[in-house]
């Protein structure tokens, strides 16, 4: 392991009008869920600039196999077998190594294993839905998984979700935390969904969708998708305004 | 023109959605085998230093009901207001501890529960000590942008008084909605989304 010394300067103010607002009718369940009173603001204190780093020791071989980590011994779930990899990087573009990557999906026909998801798809006895995994130390990440299927769900009468994957990032400090959605390159069905789009920005967007990788394919046995995620970054200590004596 | 900054935008956040707990605590929806146990269940252990507390939170929503299907996630100083994390400069914290928690609430009551330690004291940026506080990180179906907030403990009220982040609210009415009430070890801590009792949140 390179012996990078961590990084302790605050994190840059984050873009809010590049994320979806608080308050987004077009999906429902923001109207009540949304705060309606401006958010207040200081400089980050060491309680923001920490956070939790996970070590690998957490991780079980199959974490990061969603094909097999809940299949009965000899068999695999059902679907498109892809692979979805990407790298982890801060706003300076510099690689975000360490961190821990979750992710939970929908089975081959979109239906999550979850006893409140009553959809018409059936459960994949060998799919659970979730994974995770660490980034290495240039920030990459690899999972194998199925595709996702598309699914209905209860906002307007006929809305239906595109393929997704659920992603969790943590970073260096506890204010990068990060949850987001992975689209998949071609599928129509991203541009009519409400929680899409919720983000304001069509540009935004395109950043949660995955490009088809052929080269990063596996032949004759997954499909490659890649993913790249950034999260806030760090002013460089250079510039912090606590001078000596002060 | 000038040279170009090179500066990435940060991935837009998207709602956690209805079954964040299937991908952040699957043993909880009853998906066992894939994790052993559900990571940020356990913040102490017998050797961890400091006040063992209780947490008890809710979440309300703007009609006032209870939120069943969230996820609280919890970040705190040790005892000595240490953080137990590589990017803390100030010194080693309690190897016991954690500083970190992750729960998904009781499906029936929504009660969220935290086994912990009363935190230490954490400087500010002009280093005047804060007054003993949790962070906290909310993600929910209707939520887009999970939710920045603190608590802070009913107990310490001079701290509080003082504490830079509290003392400062343009609206001090609101402060009161930061801070959590003591009975014997437990603190109850209740989370309003919306309404007259709306909750202060940080943009931070
Ligand atoms: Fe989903």
């Amino acid at each position: 392991m390179r012996n990078v010394k961590p990084e302790t300067g605050g994190f840059f103010q984050r873009v809010r009008s590049w994320h979806p607002p608080a308050f987004a009718p077009g999906y429902k369940s923001t109207v009540v869920r949304s705060p309606q009173r401006a958010p207040i603001s200081f400089g980050n204190t060491l309680s923001e600039i920490t956070g939790p780093v996970f070590g690998r020791e957490i991780l079980g071989p199959l974490d990061n196999d969603l094909t097999l980590n809940y299949a009965k011994p000899g068999e695999s779930a059902i679907g498109p077998r892809i692979i979805v990899y990407g790298q982890v990087l801060d706003e300076r573009a510099r690689p975000v190594p360490n961190v821990l990557v979750e992710f939970w999906q929908a089975n081959a026909g979109g239906r999550y294993r979850h006893k409140k998801d009553g959809y018409l798809a059936p459960l994949d006895p060998n799919f659970g839905g979730c994974g995770r995994t660490i980034t290495d130390e240039d920030g990459n990440y690899s999972f194998l998984t199925i595709q996702p299927g598309a699914y209905p769900w209860p906002n307007g009468i006929n809305d239906w979700r595109p393929a997704h994957i659920h992603f969790s990032i943590f970073g260096h400090g506890f204010v990068q935390r990060l949850i987001t959605q992975m689209y998949f390159e071609g599928d129509p069905m991203i541009w009519q969904c409400p929680i899409v789009r919720t983000i304001p920005d069509k540009r935004a967007i395109e950043t949660l969708v995955a490009a088809l990788d052929m080269e990063a394919t596996v032949p004759m046995d997954a499909r490659a998708y890649k993913f790249d995620i950034v999260l806030r970054g760090r002013r460089s200590t250079m510039f912090e305004n606590k001078l000596e004596g002060n | 023109m000038a040279q170009q900054l090179d500066r990435l935008k940060e991935t837009p956040s998207q709602t956690a959605g209805p079954y964040v707990h299937i991908g952040l605590t699957p043993n909880i929806c009853e998906i066992h085998g894939i994790y052993e146990e559900d990571l940020g269940t356990r913040m102490v252990n017998d050797k961890t230093r400091g006040e063992r507390i209780t947490v008890k939170m809710r979440i309300f929503d703007g009609t006032g009901a209870v939120i069943r299907d969230a996820l609280i996630e919890i970040w705190q100083a040790d005892a000595d207001g240490l953080h137990n994390s590589p990017s803390e400069p100030r010194g080693k914290a309690d190897p016991n501890f954690t500083g970190w928690g992750r729960q998904a609430s009781d499906a029936e009551t929504g009660v969220f529960t935290f086994e912990t330690i009363k935190p230490g004291r954490v400087p500010f940026l002009d280093d005047r000590p804060q007054a003993p506080h949790i962070s906290l990180w909310i993600v929910a179906r209707g939520i887009n942008l999970g939710l920045q907030t603190r608590m802070y403990f009913g107990d310490e009220e001079k701290a509080n008084a003082e504490d830079p982040v509290l003392s400062r609210l343009e609206h001090q009415h609101r402060g009161p909605t930061l801070i959590a009430q003591r009975e014997g070890d437990t603190y109850t801590f209740d989370i309003h989304l919306q309404g007259e009792k709306e909750t202060v949140f940080f943009d931070v």
